[in-house]
C-alpha cells in the first residue's frame, strides 16, 4: 500500500530544492534557448529553406526543447538521488517505511514537474523569437511528460550507479548531449546523405525529437507510433532496472 | 517485560569477506535503555543498519514489534527512529522544515503542535527558522534527534549520540535520553564512552568482531565481573606473605612495600574482605600507613572481556 503522505513529502522536498536555485534553474534555459534562437534562428535560419513547410526557426523548437529537457531532467533526477547518497542523508529514506513506489513517484514526479516548468519557459522564450503553433497541444504535453518520466527514471539510475561526480556528469556530457545534437535537433534526417541518414536511425534520440516534432507540426522523420513505442519501451526498461535496484539494494543498502 | 525487538542468528558478511555480524541473538525489552559497547569496527553500526533497513543481513531474522522485518517492514519501520553517527542532513534546510519532512516521510499528517513540542524539548524552538548549517555541532545533533522523534517512534537507535561533543553537551544529551525514556521510548545506544553506558543503560551488550560477547543487566554484569582492588602501603617492607593473611587474594608489590588485594565480586564483598584483611594485618603486628581501594569500572570489565575475546580468537 503506497503512503501518499510519504510520497508528497519526498515530492515537495525535491521541488523546494529546485526552488532554492530557482534563479539559476530558470535563467539558464532562458539564456541558452535565446542564444540558440539568435544563432540558429535569426542569424542562420534566415538563409535556410523551410523544412517540410515549417520555417527553420520554428522547426528547431521541438529539438531545442528536447535538448534542454533530456539534459535537465536527467541531471535533476540523478542529482536528486546522488546527493543524499553522497552526503549520507539517504539513511532517512532507507530507514523510513517507504518503498520503490513512493521513492519513484516522489523523486521522478518532482523531476518531471521541474522539466515541465522548464519546457514552458523555453516555449515562452521561443515565442519571443519565432512565431509557431502546436498542431497537437495535448499530445505534445503528453509526449513531453512521457519523455520527462523516462529520462527522470534514467537519471535516477544514473544517480544510483555513479559513485563520484565525474561519473554523474559523464553520461549526459559524453552521450546524451552529442546524441541529441546528432538526433535531428537542428536538421531533418532526410537532409543527410547516404549512409548517414540510415546510420542516424540507430540514434534513439532521433525518435524522441521526431516524435515531439510531429506533435508540433504534424510531420516527422519517423512514424509517430514508433517514437511513442521507443519512448514507452525505454520507460519500461528503466522501471525494470529500478525495480531490480530496489529489490537487491544495489548501491543503496550495504 | 515485553520484548519489542528480537534478532536471531543475525549475520552480515560484506563483499570482500568481512564478517561484520556473526550469528547475533539479541532481545530488546520494551522501555529499556540498552547500551551496545564495542571498539571501532566491532559491528555496532552494522547491527543498527540491519534493523533500520540500511544493511541487508546475510542470514538470520529480525522481528520488531512482532513484525518480520523481511516481510512486514513497513509496519515495523514506522515505529523505529534512527539518529545516525554522522551529522547527515540537508544543511540548507531550516530546522522546522527538516523535522516536518521527517514526519511526513514516515507517513504522518503534519502536526505543528507536535513539532513545536519536540523542538522545545530539545531547545531548538528559537532556532526553528535557521538553516541547519548555521547551527553549532551540538545543535545539529539535536536536530537529528528531533528528526528521529518527529514520527513518534517507540524504538529509537542512537548511534554514538555523544561522539565528538564536549562534556557539558554530553551531559545535556544524557538528560534528553533520560526524558525520552520517561516518555516510554525504548532506546538502543551505541557508544565508545563506557561512562555513558554506566550512567544511562539498564542493560549492556558487549560486541567485538561481530560477536555479541555478553548481554546482561548493567548491575548484574558489574556484580558478576566486578572486582575490588586495594593497595595497602606497609610501614615496613615484607619479605614474604605472613601466614595470617594467606587466605586473602593478596600479593606483595613494589619490593614488599605495598600489599595488593584483588578480589570480591562487585557486590561489596571485596570491601568487607579488605576490612578483614586490615584487621588480620593489625592482629599479625603488621603496620600500614595508607589504604587505597577502588571498585573496577564497567570500562575495566569491557576491556577485560575484549581481551578474553581476542585471546580466544
Amino acid at each position: 500500500m503506497i503512503s501518499w503522505r510519504s510520497t508528497w513529502s519526498i515530492y515537495t522536498r525535491e521541488l523546494m530544492r529546485f526552488l532554492r536555485t530557482a534563479f539559476q534553474s530558470v535563467l539558464a534555459p532562458v539564456l541558452t534557448t535565446s542564444l540558440y534562437f539568435i544563432v540558429f534562428g535569426a542569424a542562420i535560419g534566415n538563409r535556410m529553406p523551410d523544412l517540410g513547410g515549417v520555417e527553420y526557426g520554428a522547426f528547431i523548437i521541438p529539438g531545442l526543447l528536447m535538448l534542454t529537457l533530456l539534459g535537465e531532467t536527467t541531471s535533476n533526477s540523478s542529482f536528486g538521488i546522488y546527493m543524499p547518497r553522497f552526503t549520507g542523508t539517504i539513511y532517512e529514506l532507507l530507514s523510513a517505511p517507504v518503498g520503490v513506489a513512493e521513492t519513484l513517484i516522489g523523486f521522478v514526479g518532482a523531476a518531471m514537474t521541474k522539466s515541465l516548468i522548464l519546457a514552458t519557459i523555453i516555449l515562452l522564450t521561443a515565442r519571443l523569437f519565432v512565431d509557431y503553433s502546436i498542431a497537437h497541444p495535448l499530445l505534445a504535453v503528453f509526449y513531453i511528460m512521457l519523455v520527462a518520466a523516462a529520462f527522470s527514471l534514467f537519471g535516477f539510475i544514473l544517480g544510483i550507479w555513479a559513485d563520484n561526480f565525474e561519473k554523474l556528469g559523464i553520461i549526459p556530457m559524453l552521450f546524451l548531449t552529442p546524441l541529441t545534437f546528432l538526433g535531428g535537433t537542428f536538421y531533418s534526417i532526410d537532409m543527410l546523405p547516404e549512409p548517414w541518414d540510415t546510420i542516424a536511425l540507430a540514434n534513439p534520440i532521433v525518435y524522441l525529437v521526431s516524435g515531439l516534432r510531429w506533435t508540433f507540426y504534424g510531420s516527422s522523420d519517423v512514424d509517430i507510433w514508433l517514437s511513442f513505442g521507443i519512448t514507452l519501451g525505454f520507460l519500461a526498461f528503466c522501471v525494470g532496472v529500478i525495480g531490480y535496484i530496489f529489490k537487491t539494494g544495489w548501491r543503496l543498502r550495504a | 517485560m515485553d520484548s519489542i525487538l528480537e534478532l536471531s542468528g543475525l549475520s552480515k558478511v560484506y563483499p570482500g569477506g568481512l564478517k561484520a555480524l556473526d550469528d547475533v541473538d539479541l532481545t530488546i525489552r520494551k522501555g529499556e535503555i540498552f547500551a551496545l559497547l564495542g571498539p571501532n569496527g566491532a559491528g555496532k553500526t552494522t547491527l543498527i543498519g540491519a534493523v533500520c533497513g540500511l544493511v541487508r543481513p546475510t542470514s538470520g531474522t529480525i522481528r520488531a514489534f512482532g513484525h518480520d522485518m523481511a516481510g512486514d517492514w513497513r509496519k515495523a519501520r514506522s515505529r523505529i527512529g534512527l539518529v545516525p553517527q554522522e551529522l547527515s542532513t540537508d544543511m540548507f534546510e531550516p530546522v522546522h522544515r527538516a523535522v516536518s519532512y521527517s514526519r511526513g516521510l514516515f507517513g504522518l499528517a503534519p502536526d505543528r503542535e507536535r513539532i513545536e513540542e519536540i523542538l522545545r524539548s530539545l531547545s531548538l524552538w528559537d532556532k526553528r527558522d535557521e538553516r541547519i548549517m548555521a547551527l553549532s555541532g551540538g545543535m545539529k545533533r539535536r536536530v537529528l534527534i528531533a528528526k528521529a522523534l518527529a514520527h513518534e517512534p517507540d524504538l529509537l537507535f542512537l548511534d554514538e549520540p555523544t561522539a565528538g561533543v564536549d562534556v557539558e553537551l554530553r551531559k545535556g544529551m544524557w538528560a534528553i535520553i533520560d526524558e525520552m525514556r520517561e516518555r516510554g521510548v525504548t532506546i538502543i545506544l551505541t557508544t565508545h564512552y563506557i561512562e555513558e553506558a554506566e550512567m544511562m543503560a539498564d542493560r549492556v551488550g558487549i560486541i567485538n568482531r561481530g560477536k555479541l560477547l555478553m548481554v546482561d543487566e548493567k548491575e548484574a554484569m558489574m556484580k558478576r565481573l566486578g572486582r575490588t582492588e586495594a593497595h595497602i602501603t606497609l610501614a615496613k617492607p615484607l619479605v614474604g606473605l605472613p601466614p595470617e593473611i594467606g587466605r586473602f587474594p593478596v600479593e606483595l608489590e613494589q619490593g614488599g612495600t605495598s600489599l595488593c588485594y584483588r578480589g570480591g565480586d562487585g557486590t561489596g564483598l571485596g570491601k568487607s574482605e579488605v576490612a578483614d584483611l586490615t584487621k588480620a594485618l593489625i592482629a599479625a603486628g603488621i603496620d600500614y600507613t595508607g589504604i587505597d581501594t577502588r571498585e573496577s569500572s564497567l570500562e575495566e570489565i569491557f576491556v577485560s572481556l575484549l581481551g578474553e575475546g581476542e585471546g580466544a580468537a
